[in-house]
Formats: structure tokens, sequence, C-alpha cells
């Protein structure tokens, strides 16, 4: 039996892991490899690194992380941030990475994901859908939304994936952390992904990233249940009923979460022993 | 070769995806690795790792395009130690029937199918399969002349593929695996060829175990 994964994210800004702490086994609490040492020590399933390097120059940071990482851990490794190109996903891979995170990029062009998933495989695409729940009024909406040229130029996916009418029961996609609405249905555009080629959808409730309240189990739900790839659930992990939610109500396959983990709450290993005590497959 | 101890194992790179590991997992195991597609390496070498992810038909036709279907059916016939990773397992089967039908390298007797979209009670499938997921001993099998010699029965190791193997002859299979309720092949077994569906370069310790026992079993052929 497929074991639920649990996944550890970490934020890497200029090749440094953010939100650091003084981890008492870490020697260096910004080295993502120590991070990712730490966390595979604990019997994490999978590792996700959310690179939230500003600069483009930059960028290349993250391949040598990759690289220095996967010379010292045998685990599977996800990149995501900032992948623009078709390179981008290449040189990762080629770094030692096994999949990628596309959030931005598949939003403003959904071809690119159909492209990549050609190239490289659908295994390796996963597709990253921040998603809030639809409330504001109609003016405030029309006055904040970015409707991609796409999507206003094809009546037919306009038809299918514009949330019309702002009081209706969705949930929308955002990009840049949260702050810009597209007017597109986040269940649709799971949907979408998946046609499209997308080998894993990565969704983060973005009314409860940072809030410890628990994953928004509805919208968890309504794509695990629309779509036939597997679902990671992400966004407001405070505690462990709260990974048991996401799995026996949100059936997600796998649960990602940073802070309750990063800030040494609770480890791996306690998660996973808390999971097989409520009866969920876990890797122990 | 500066050491005449030295285990070269070539692994073949014929554009598709993550090699990385595969290359390192062989160093953390003290084997001395090689990426190439140059036939004159891979016949010199000790033993030969064919890894890939990826599409099957694309990467037939890449094998083809580099010229590397023959030496590898010719390092295969040597009896050297040849180890076949995911896609690595499947191009070592007759055909597939991943985007229509293509022909494989035909070591091994049988196709490569798709996960069905529904389990047999009508409950969706998930495909790719992506995870962690237990290997179990066919009844009758042991595992002791096998890289997975020192692993426990049901051990987990990391898979990611929407296609599986299903082999002609039953006495190929080395570990089988449940999906949804698909009991499939997950390690072969076949002379001198290993092979397994799931990533051992990705499955932490467990995993780096069946490259140590390999590193072993070749060892003790060569010398």
């Amino acid at each position: 039996m497929l074991a639920k994964r649990i996944i550890p994210c970490l934020d890497v800004r200029d090749g440094r892991v953010v939100k650091g702490v003084n981890f008492v086994n870490i020697r260096d609490a910004g080295d993502p490899v120590d991070n990712a040492i730490f966390y595979d020590e604990q019997g994490a399933d999978e590792l996700v690194f959310l690179d939230i390097t500003a600069s483009h120059e930059k960028r290349k940071i993250i391949l040598d992380v990759v690289e220095k990482t996967a010379t010292d851990v045998f685990m599977p490794l996800t990149v995501g941030g900032g992948i623009k190109i078709l390179d981008d996903i290449r040189d990762l891979l080629n770094a030692g990475c096994d999949k990628v995170s596309i959030n931005t990029t598949a939003v403003n062009n959904p071809e690119f994901i159909k492209a990549a998933a050609e190239r490289f495989g659908s295994q390796c695409i996963v597709v990253a859908i921040d998603a809030k729940r639809v409330h504001d009024s109609r003016f405030e909406i029309d006055q904040k939304r970015e409707v991609p040229e796409w999507l206003n130029a094809s009546s037919e996916l306009k038809q299918r994936l514009f949330i019309e009418n702002p009081s209706e029961k969705a949930w929308e996609v955002y990009t840049h952390g949260g702050r810009r609405p597209k007017g597109i249905n986040a269940v649709e555009w799971a949907k979408y992904m998946e046609e499209l080629g997308a080998g894993e959808i990565l969704l983060t409730s973005m009314d409860r990233d940072g809030t410890k309240e628990g994953f928004d189990l509805e919208l968890t739900r309504a794509i695990s249940e629309s779509v036939s790839i597997p679902v990671i659930a992400s966004g407001g992990v405070g505690n462990l009923e709260h990974l048991y939610e996401g799995i026996s109500i949100g059936k997600a396959d796998a649960v990602l979460a940073a802070s309750i983990f990063h800030y040494r709450e609770y480890t791996v290993k306690q998660a996973k022993e808390y999971l097989k005590d409520k009866g969920v497959a876990v890797r122990l | 070769m500066d050491n005449p101890n030295d285990i070269t194992v070539a692994i073949i790179d014929y554009e598709t995806g993550n090699l990385f590991s595969v290359e390192h997992a062989c160093e953390y195991v003290g084997l001395s690795a090689a990426i190439t597609s140059d036939s004159t390496v891979i016949m010199d070498a000790d033993a030969v790792i064919l890894p890939g992810v990826g599409a099957f038909g694309g990467a037939m036709e890449n094998l083809k395009r580099l010229d590397l279907e023959f030496p590898l059916k010719d390092f295969i016939a040597t009896g050297k130690p040849f180890m076949g990773v995911c896609l690595g397992l499947q191009l070592l089967f007759s055909e597939s029937e991943e985007f229509g039908r293509h022909k494989g390298l035909g070591i091994i007797e049988g196709a490569v199918v798709r996960f069905p979209a529904q389990t047999a009670v009508g409950g969706p499938v998930k495909v790719p399969h992506i995870g962690w997921n237990r290997i179990h001993k066919p009844s009758g099998k042991d595992w002791d002349n096998s890289p997975l010699r020192n692993l426990n029965e049901g051990e987990f190791m990391y898979f990611v593929h929407s296609y599986y193997p299903e082999p002609l002859s039953k006495d190929v299979i080395l570990s089988i695996t449940d999906y949804e309720g698909v009991q499939f092949c997950s390690s072969i077994s076949q002379k001198n060829v290993f092979a397994c569906q799931f990533h051992p370069e990705k499955s932490a310790k467990a995993g780096l175990e069946i490259y140590k026992q390999w590193a072993g079993l070749i060892k003790t052929r060569i010398i």
C-alpha cells in the first residue's frame, strides 16, 4: 500500500534557508544541506525547496544548493520558484532534483506545462496552485484582478475556468504569494493542468497559509476528488491533527508543512507515529 | 583506472533525466562511475546501469539515435552485471503500450502497461504512482543472491511511474508491490540482469543498501 507522504518545505533565499532557528542537531541553521540531512534522518519522505531568491542574477545559486544536497542526501527533491523556461527545468533535473514545482509560469502560459511534460515527463512536473476563497464584492475583484491574456482570448477556456460570479462558492487562483488574483477557478484549473500533463498538484490555501489553523479541507477535498493525479496539501498546519485531517477529510496524498518542523514543534517521526496510530499508512 | 581493483560502472547517458543521484549512489558505495554514451566505454566497463525517467518511445528513439541499442544488448550478453532503474527496467521488455505501441530491447519477455484508471471496485486510482511503497517477496522466492538480500520483507522504496512491467515468465519476478489492488512486478532478476521499477538512489538508507549489495555481487563475480 502506498504510504501517505510527509514533506517538509524549506524556503531558500540566495542559497540560504530562511526562517532558520538554532537547531540542536544542526551545525548551521541556514545551510540547506544540513537541513536536508536533518529531515532525512527523521524519515521525511521528500523535501521541497522553495527558491525565493528575488534577483534573477542569483538564480544559479539554487542549482548549487540542489547539487550539494543530492550529493549527500538520497531522497526525492522538489524545487519550486522562478522557473520560467524549459532549460530552467533541465538545469534543475541535471543538478539532481527530481521534480519541479511551477506556479506563475503556468498561470501566465498554460501551454508551458504541456511542453514541459512532453519534454521531461509528467512525473517531474508539479503544478503549484495558490488558492483563496472568493468573498470580495464584484467591484473589488474587478479592481484587483489580473486576468491572463490567454484566458480573455479563448471563450472556451473562459467559460470553463473564469469565475464570473464573485458570490459563487469557489476558490480563486492567485500568484505572487497571494497578492494577485487571476480570476481562475482553482478546481477547474487543477483539472486543466492535469489535462496538459501535470503529474502532481501542490495546493496551498492562501487563506490558511501561516495561520496554523489547519488546511482548508473543503478546498483540498474538492481538488483531490476532481483530479486523478496526486495532491499535496499545504498551508495552515499548526499541529499533527491538522496533518491527519488533510489526509482523512481532505483526501490529500501527501501533506506539506514548514514551520511545525522547522521550529521543532514536532519531528517528522512524531508526525508519522501520530498518523500511524490513527490508521494512516506511513513509512516508518 | 588508477587502481586496478577499481570497479567501473558505466551509467548510460541517453538524455532522459536525472543521472546525478545514480552517479552519487555508485560513488557512495565505492564504485567508480562514468556517465557515458560511448559504446567502447560501455563494453570495457565492469558493470552497466541503465537509468532513466520519462516516456518509453522517446527513450527508445534516443537509444537508437545514439547507437546504444546493440552495445547494450552485447554488454548484457557478456554476462557482466547490469542494472536497470525505472524506465531502464521498462526498456528491457519486449514492448510498451505507452502512447502507442513501442518495441523495447527485448531482453525480458513481456510488456509494459498502464495502471488502470479505476480499482476493481470502481474507486479512483491516482496515476502517476508517486511515493513510498512496499516491496514483497513473491512466494517461494528468496532474495539471497540478489541486491535485495539485506532488506527486510516489505521494505519501503520510492516510486514515480505511470506504467509497470508484466513479465511473461513469473520466474524473473524478484519483488511485488501493491498499488490500489494491482499487484505489480517491482523488480526483476534474470541471470546477470537486475532491474527495479523504484528508485533505490532516492530511497534513503534502504535504497543505498541495494547499491551496496549490488557492488558486493559485482566484486565476488570479478575477483
